[in-house]
């Protein structure tokens, strides 16, 4: 293996790993899709102040997974954005609502009145989890679109990425890609009533959320089956090392088989997050499920993105031309750009130690009713 | 052809709309983050409950508003794939890494820190509370350095080779890309500019609250931070804006033509201080350019170059190739219509470069590769129809540039009289003369708002119609779709992008108003 292709591996881990977390983080959403549970104004405040606290993160994580995948896959950022367009445009639109509503929903004088934000945070804790589900589903099932860089030098039509005319709406009415989306719809949801157990005081919160818990992981199980089954009958691209691709029946399946440490960490990803779930559901006083569900969630991911990018595999399949495919060696940035950029990634786990110390340091006490009537910033 | 211009015409209002809309918010967010953190460290001193309140009522302002930059931010990044995919690939592989940068570098700083600055009072020491504050600020500031970087190396693509096979750019060298003059200046121009609208816009508020006559104490304490900050602010943001002209001048002489309406240059060529621009003015007709002008004599020279005696070459000059050194020989520089030429003979031994790779001849290869990136600052000039294509729209980018620079020098006589009342607390307070200093205050905030949005409009609409200076027009760089999609997000944005800007504006305005009634220090008559 070159030095460049270690490389694009090595991005590919990176981006992998931004995936993962940003799944995890998408508790956020999870949560927010949960306030039509609740109607006493204080026990929304506990839910919303909670999340409220926490959605930078994962704003920030989407928006960083865009800027990597930018400077280390950019064929994908042309062709996948470009040409899901309305996929794409409607996931922003849903965070672009979610950004300004905790701080405005409770400030006088927010114009709409507080409900008015609280549905845009509904909105986003649905549209989001579900439409980044789908986007992700594209690259194990495939999208309409072909590629053609020499396009470039025609004057009169230029782009290169050209995407079927309904410009990502398809990606949202195909049933495999539905069904992925709504996987990490439940999951956020399971993964928000850990959180909400560890990190709120509040006896009626605690109560409610296991109930919800109980419904949400449950439906999630279910769909996380069915979207694993899917996945591994499904076919794949793959390509050999002259960069011909070639659709590979049970490529995905092939792959966990082949790379079988992947297939390990899936297991252990999947015990974590039922071992994280079923203690919460079974000892009432336990509040920790959120660690290893959380760390379970992170492990499960990163062997969805290995699987889809590794053993030469293409990571988006184009359903027009083959050859039009994404793979890791035909979309990444030169080897320069790829070197500079690890060294930038050396910085990354003194990124996650400052954010690891910042909030140990915040979260050390649960957050209670109490503390939210003596805070000046309340949302 | 119809439909492509349409397309080309949506995609750059969108993306002028985001970027408006962003630009309304991250100079406050840039200019307050730096000014509560002093107020901070004030407090973290003196141990003064009142600089504690006054603190934390501007942190509350930063809040709301730096949620609506945040709202408006996340669309811009992503509209480089959504709405220029082809540009996303022709130099994604320098562009994304920036982006990448800010993100993992500086959005992780923000929004940690500004968790513990809102919420951390009573969780984290003093001394934390106060770093996290100017990590907030810092991290602010470095995220605005990396996208500028971004927008520099589109201005004055460098540090990069072109690369056929592959039918992109690619980097060679990122400290060029990152310390480029271009990146340079324009972080310290635009980050100093922001600490201006900072500090006039707190200046505007507390004019507001002493024309009310209330708050005077709360008042004085924010001026003296607001003010010194703006100060400080407005002359560096003048110093700045000069080695900004200097870049402009010596890379994108056709955008500094534009920002004087200079269609013949000459030596010792003066500059516009006022002028009125004639509108039916076309390049090569003849006609005077101005209906009216006042010129400092020397001035555009000087500006440029920093020698009085130097061309300037004008619009006409740049497009048929001619300029002259300081003993009037012609240098050699290439017109537009040779650049055309060049640049369509690239295209061919791009087209020739395919073939040879294809059937694997390495020499013919190596050999087209060298040609083409000797050339390759021609390559953009394949796409324009007519030399003319490349002017950009005149009177928008002249009336901006002067618009600017006016208000930049007015701007400085208002914070210098800031700073006199800061002093003279008495004058502020009882003279009769300073409640119009109270309402200058207030006007001055739109108007320095003005001024920096007409600062990115010369910068953006002067350098028409590249995308990236000389290498792709913006009609090359767009994405495969419809108009009709492109226009109908248009309105969305427009639609939903008003609606939070109301609500903000609602917001701030209750905020200061609920200061003014719950702050009992008022004025004593
Ligand atoms: C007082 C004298 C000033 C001069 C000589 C000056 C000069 C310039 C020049 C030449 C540019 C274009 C740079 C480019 O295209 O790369 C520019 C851009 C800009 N100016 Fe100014 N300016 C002045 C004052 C101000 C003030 C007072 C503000 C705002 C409060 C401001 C805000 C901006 C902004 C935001 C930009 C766009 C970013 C950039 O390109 O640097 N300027 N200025």
């Amino acid at each position: 293996m070159t030095t460049y292709n270690l490389l694009q591996n090595y991005w590919w881990l990176i981006m992998s790993v931004l995936g993962a977390l940003l799944v995890f983080l998408l508790m956020v959403q999870g949560g927010q899709s949960m306030l039509i549970h609740y109607t006493k104004p204080d026990k929304r405040a506990l839910l919303i102040n909670s999340m409220g606290r926490k959605w930078e993160l994962t704003y920030t994580t989407l928006v960083t997974f865009g800027g990597a995948f930018f400077a280390s896959f950019p064929l994908f950022y042309s062709t996948s954005f470009g040409g899901a367009y309305w996929l794409w445009m409607l996931i922003l639109f849903s965070f672009v609502i979610q950004a300004i509503s905790y701080e405005y929903r409770s400030k006088p004088g927010n114009i709409y009145g507080s409900r008015f934000y609280d549905t845009l945070l509904l909105i986003n804790g649905i549209v989001g989890p579900v439409l980044l589900g789908v986007a992700v589903a594209t690259m194990f099932f495939g999208a309409e679109f072909t590629v053609t860089k020499s396009n470039i030098l025609n004057v009169q039509a230029a782009t290169i990425s050209q995407w079927g005319p309904r410009h990502g709406l398809e990606a949202i009415a195909c049933w495999k890609c539905l069904l992925f989306g709504v996987m990490v719809f439940f999951l956020a949801r399971t993964l928000a009533s850990l959180y909400f157990i560890n990190n709120i005081d509040d006896d009626e919160v605690n109560r409610s959320q296991h109930k919800l818990l109980l419904v949400n992981a449950t439906a999630f199980v279910v769909l996380f089956l069915a979207t694993v089954a899917v996945i591994l009958t499904s076919p794949g691209v793959g390509y050999d090392d002259s960069g011909n691709a070639q659709w590979v029946p049970l490529k995905y399946l092939n792959n966990y088989l082949t790379m079988w440490w992947a297939l390990i960490i899936l297991l252990l990803g999947v015990v974590m997050v039922l071992l994280g779930i079923g203690k919460t559901l079974l000892k009432a006083d336990y509040r920790g499920g959120i660690w290893p569900a959380g760390i379970g969630t992170v492990l499960v991911v990163l062997t969805l993105f290995w699987v889809v990018g590794y053993n030469n595999t293409a990571y988006l399949p184009s359903l027009l031309d083959v050859q039009s495919s994404l793979t890791l060696r035909n979309s990444s940035s030169s080897e320069f750009t790829l070197t500079v950029m690890s060294v930038v990634s050396i910085l990354v786990p003194f990124v996650v130690a400052y954010i690891a110390y910042c909030w140990y340091k915040m979260d050390h006490k649960k957050l209670t009713s109490d503390e939210l009537d003596n805070t000046d910033h309340k949302y | 052809m119809e439909e492509l211009t349409n397309v080309v015409d949506w995609s750059r209002a969108q993306f002028a709309l985001t970027a408006i809309y962003h630009w309304l918010f991250v100079p406050l967010t840039l200019g307050l983050g730096i000014i509560i953190a002093v107020m901070e460290t004030i407090y973290y001193r003196t141990k003064s409950e009142k600089w504690l309140a006054t603190t934390k009522f501007w942190m509350t302002i930063f809040g709301v508003n730096f949620a609506i930059g945040v709202a408006t931010g996340i669309i811009l990044e992503f509209e480089f794939g959504t709405n220029w995919s082809n540009y996303s690939w022709f130099v994604g592989d320098i562009f994304g890494a920036p982006l990448a940068v800010e993100g993992i570098l500086a959005f992780f700083m923000e929004s940690t820190f500004i968790a513990v600055m809102f919420f951390g009072w009573k969780k984290v020491s003093p001394k934390f509370h106060l770093a996290s504050t100017w990590l907030t600020a810092i991290g602010a500031s470095l995220s605005a350095l990396w996208i500028l970087v971004a927008n520099a190396w589109m201005q004055y693509p460098t540090g990069c080779e072109f690369n056929p096979a592959t039918m992109r750019n690619e980097m060679t060298s990122f400290a060029a890309v990152a310390l480029s003059p271009m990146a340079v200046s324009k972080f310290f121009h635009t980050v100093l500019s922001a600490w201006t609208l900072g500090g006039a816009f707190v200046c505007g508020v507390c004019g507001w609250m002493l024309l009310k006559k209330r708050n005077y104490d709360h008042c004085q304490r924010s001026l003296k931070v607001g003010a010194w900050v703006g100060l400080i602010g407005i002359v560096l943001t003048s110093a700045t804006g000069d080695s900004s002209a200097v870049a402009v001048a010596k890379y994108q002489p056709m955008k500094l033509a534009a920002m004087e309406g200079l269609y013949k240059g000459d030596h010792e060529q003066s500059i516009v201080a006022f002028g009125i621009l004639n509108p039916s003015k076309q390049a090569f007709d003849g006609q005077d350019p101005y209906l009216f002008n006042v010129s400092i004599p020397y001035g555009l020279s000087f500006l440029a170059t920093h020698d009085y005696k130097a061309f300037v070459p004008g619009i006409e000059d740049i497009i048929n190739g001619v300029s002259y050194d300081n003993e009037g020989n012609k240098i050699n520089t290439i017109s537009y219509s040779e650049r055309m030429e060049r640049g369509r003979r690239l295209q061919e031994m791009m087209a020739q470069y395919d073939q040879a790779n294809r059937s694997c001849n390495k020499v013919a290869t190596d050999s087209l590769k060298a040609a083409i990136n000797a050339d390759f600052k021609n390559f953009g000039y394949a796409y324009l129809d007519k030399p003319e294509e490349a002017i950009p729209n005149v009177p928008l980018t002249f009336y901006t540039f002067h618009f600017m620079v006016t208000v930049g020098g007015y701007l400085m006589l208002f914070m210098l009289l800031a700073l006199f009342f800061v002093y003279r607390p008495n004058v502020l307070n009882k003279a009769k003369w300073a409640r119009w200093w109270h309402i200058l205050a207030i006007i001055t905030v739109p108007l320095t708002y003005l001024c920096s949005a007409s600062g990115w409009i010369v910068a953006e609409v002067g350098r028409q119609p590249w995308t990236i200076q000389d290498l792709m027009p913006n009609k090359v760089a767009i994405s495969d779709l419809s108009a009709g999609y492109v226009q109908t997000t248009f309105w969305i944005f427009a639609v939903v992008f008003t609606a939070l800007l109301i609500a903000d504006i609602g917001i701030i305005c209750k905020q200061i108003s609920k200061k003014s009634q719950t702050d009992l220090e008022t004025v004593n008559d």
